[in-house]
């Protein structure tokens, strides 16, 4: 990126300090509206949450100050790191298979040899459109064992499938319901990066004798490299903020997902139902940097060679 | 990616996480303007009258609400649904707490009673007459809402606890109705075998029928002396329920199916959940959720733990309080004491609901109620002579709406894994303790 470099003043003498003050004023005239915005909507809860995270209010005694006491217990807090270790497992199962189906799905759209691509691409696309609040309770009706869906295979075949809400299966099956969700999202990034590669790049490939698969992996994927960290990205920030699906199924399983499950989870329960608020500062910050952390990491390596 | 992408990315991430926060705290506060009130200001406030808003999940209120104004044309009730149980206790503790958006009565059951007093939150209610109401209810509810010379509520409604059962199913396997938990555990297993789709009941993990089974069996696991506590499921009552239900678990004998689920309501329908032991505010319940199954439900006493007892316990019942954050008190009083202690129970009372007054439980034409749903049972009395066999010495936490809300994190793994109930109500123990000294409580165990 160049600066702009204002037009040299020729032949119009100017006092120079008159000029320079001006040019101060006027810049940060440009940019006091944001800096406003940004320093009450990013930095002043970032700031009270800090603030908040340094202090301890009990049912009896009140607040007080505890200083790093807040996040020394979060760094022994089984439930937080068992949340934090369900993410993870998550993070590591469920991301991948997801990306997978949506470059796989990108990849089929974007080759011109699917009939019907645009039905295809709005089917596969449509349940992004779908509110998670209303997906996580659509797939938990269909997960019950006694009246839901796989009750009803259960009777209609007399075979008896694990149960979907079990707490061994619980995860498994919000994996599956995010992946349904996200898949059509993913999609579109990776398609909407696979439609700016110039055809001519094909064409030259084939001139080259290079096939379909040779295409895909000389060309495509190189080219959409930044999709896919961006989606990476994305994904991992998603999984660590697990918690609309896993707080919609709760009701329906409530032995199997704790009030811990996912570090979000356990946040809105210290907070609202334990009145821990302090304490609930601290997980969320100890859990934003983690998350900035890692999705920081994932970003350097998926980005280094373009650069 | 440039550099501009990058900065919103990671910009992105702590905005989500500092947004959940900034939403969910509040800076705290207390305001106590300290005024001393009297009964004769609530007169003058009713004379004078003004809005109030009312926080209920009870759809008895509506007619209570209407009546009022109609009697008051001077008073508004702004009647408004923040939720049910935990979701507007929630509500409120941020309201008080950013003092802002404070109703000025608000539904608070029984047992979350003890969070709010202790905080100062509900305005003591002695100042305007509330303790000469001591003998119009009964034992049970009031002993919830007074402490010492303070009455922080009135009762609302209250949930002496029955069985109800559908005969319809009773009759067809030829099963007598169990009369104490043993028989109950007995039938449980005819039941199953007679039909492997029908269980004698449903239970997911519920801590407030835990604990009211729990004090049915003359357990006393909670000791609270204002900021002292004391946590233990080792007395013999916890364990008499523990071990007793712990049988329906093993051989998988309750459905594990989450009561006020559709799922529940389908099973209270079809015969496939043939029993519920709860409380008196069932009925209308039943008739509106379970409407198909009308006729074939009928009530009888709780099972007894020993042959002949005749013990029961409450489950549920909500009471209405005055948060001390109410601007306009003297005419709350006014609303509270008309609907929880004056005509307005009878309208509630005409609606459904279950009263904790004595005049009304001790009435005739109360008791003499015919419920078409119950085929025509008098079940009034079932209800009213176990509301007179609640026994006295139980109390919650002052945290129990927190304690509560882990039940199915240590308890409810007895329902999903091969802990037993003891264990579960073991570590159930723990957790609350440790929250409790979290809290600053004195805890003991």
């Amino acid at each position: 990126m160049t600066a702009l470099s204002p037009p040299a003043a020729k032949g119009r003498p100017v006092r120079r300090g008159g000029l320079q003050r001006r040019r101060a004023w006027v810049g940060w005239g440009f940019v006091g509206p944001f800096m406003a915005v940004f320093a009450l909507v990013f930095l002043a809860p970032i700031g009270y949450s800090l603030y908040l995270s340094l202090f301890r209010n009990q049912l009896v005694g009140g607040t007080s100050f505890v200083g790093l006491d807040n996040y020394r217990r979060a760094m022994e807090d089984p439930q937080f790191w068992s949340a934090l270790g369900r993410v993870s497992l998550f993070l590591v199962v469920q991301v991948p298979v997801m990306l997978g189906i949506a470059l796989l799905v990108a990849l089929a759209i974007d080759s011109g040899r699917l009939y019907g691509k645009g039905f295809f691409r709005i089917a596969i696309f449509l349940p992004y459109a779908v509110p998670a609040v209303v997906a996580s309770l659509m797939w938990g009706f269909m997960y019950g064992t006694r009246f839901g869906l796989v009750g009803n295979i259960n009777d209609a075949f007399g075979v008896e499938l694990p149960n979907p809400l079990s707490p061994d299966l619980v995860l498994a099956s919000i994996g599956n319901i995010v992946t349904w969700e996200f898949v059509g999202y993913n999609m579109l990034i990776f398609y909407s990066a696979l439609r700016v590669i110039p055809h001519a790049l094909y064409e030259a490939a084939e001139i080259d004798g290079a096939g379909q698969l040779r295409i895909i992996t000389a060309i495509k994927l190189p080219a959409i490299r930044g999709a896919l960290a961006v989606a990476t990205i994305f994904s991992i920030i998603g999984s660590f903020q697990l918690f609309n699906e896993p707080s919609i199924l709760k009701p329906l399983a409530p032995n199997a997902i704790t009030t811990y499950f996912t570090p979000n989870s356990y946040t809105y329960s210290l907070a609202f139902a334990g009145q821990q608020h302090n304490y609930a500062a601290t997980v969320a910050i100890v859990m934003g940097v983690l998350t900035m952390v890692i999705a920081y990491v994932v970003q350097l390596r998926g980005m280094r060679k373009e650069a | 990616m440039n550099n501009a992408s990058r900065r919103v990315l990671r910009g992105g991430t702590v905005l989500a996480s500092a947004l959940t926060l900034a939403l969910s705290l509040t800076a705290c506060g207390s305001s106590d303007d300290g005024s001393e009130s009297s009964p004769a200001d609530v007169d003058a406030a009713l004379a004078e009258g003004g809005s109030l808003t009312v926080w209920t999940w009870d759809l008895t209120m509506k007619q209570v609400a209407k009546d009022f104004e109609a009697a008051h044309p001077k008073v508004k009730i702004n009647l408004v649904n923040a939720g049910t149980n935990k979701d507007q206790y929630t509500a409120l503790e941020n309201a008080i707490s950013a003092g802002k958006g404070v109703p000025d009565v608000a539904q608070i059951e029984y047992y979350a009673l003890g969070q709010f007093s202790l905080s100062k939150s509900l305005a003591d209610l002695s100042a305007y007459g509330a303790d000469e109401l001591a003998d119009s209810y009964s034992p049970g509810p009031w002993n919830a809402v007074a402490s010492g010379d303070q009455v922080y509520a009135l009762p609302l409604d209250s949930g002496p606890m029955a069985l109800y059962y559908n005969k319809k199913v009773f009759d067809k396997h030829g099963i007598a109705v169990p009369k104490t938990w043993d028989e109950y555990v007995d039938a449980a297993r005819k039941l199953h075998k007679a039909d492997p789709k029908v269980f004698i009941t449903n239970d997911a993990g519920e801590p407030g029928f835990a604990t009211s089974l729990i004090w049915q069996a003359g357990g006393r696991p909670y000791k609270v002396d204002g900021t002292k506590v004391s946590v233990d499921f080792s007395d013999a009552g916890s364990r008499t329920y523990a071990d007793t239900w712990q049988k329906l678990l093993d051989d998988k004998l309750v459905a594990p199916v989450v009561s006020w689920s559709d799922e529940w309501f389908k099973g209270l329908a079809d015969g496939s959940i043939a029993t519920l032991a709860t409380g008196a505010w069932m009925p209308t319940n039943l008739e509106t959720g379970a409407a198909s199954a009308a006729g074939d439900w009928r009530v009888a006493p709780l099972p007894q733990w020993k042959a002949g007892a005749a013990v029961s316990a409450e489950n549920g019942g909500s009471s209405l309080a005055i948060p001390a954050a109410s601007k306009n008190k003297e005419l709350a009083y006014a609303f509270l004491e008309y609907a929880n202690a004056g005509a307005g129970v009878k309208s509630r009372v005409d609606d459904g609901a279950f009263p904790a007054t004595t005049a009304e439980l001790t009435s005739k034409e109360f008791l003499a109620k015919k419920f078409d749903y119950f085929g025509g049972q008098e079940a009034n009395k079932i209800f009213s002579e176990s509301a007179s066999q609640v026994p006295d010495g139980w109390s919650y936490l002052p945290f129990q709406v927190y304690a509560n809300s882990i039940f199915n994190d240590n308890v409810g793994k007895a329902y999903a894994s091969n802990t037993t109930l003891s264990q579960g109500l073991a570590q159930w123990q723990k957790a609350s303790i440790a929250y409790g000294k979290e809290q600053g409580f004195t805890v003991g165990d």
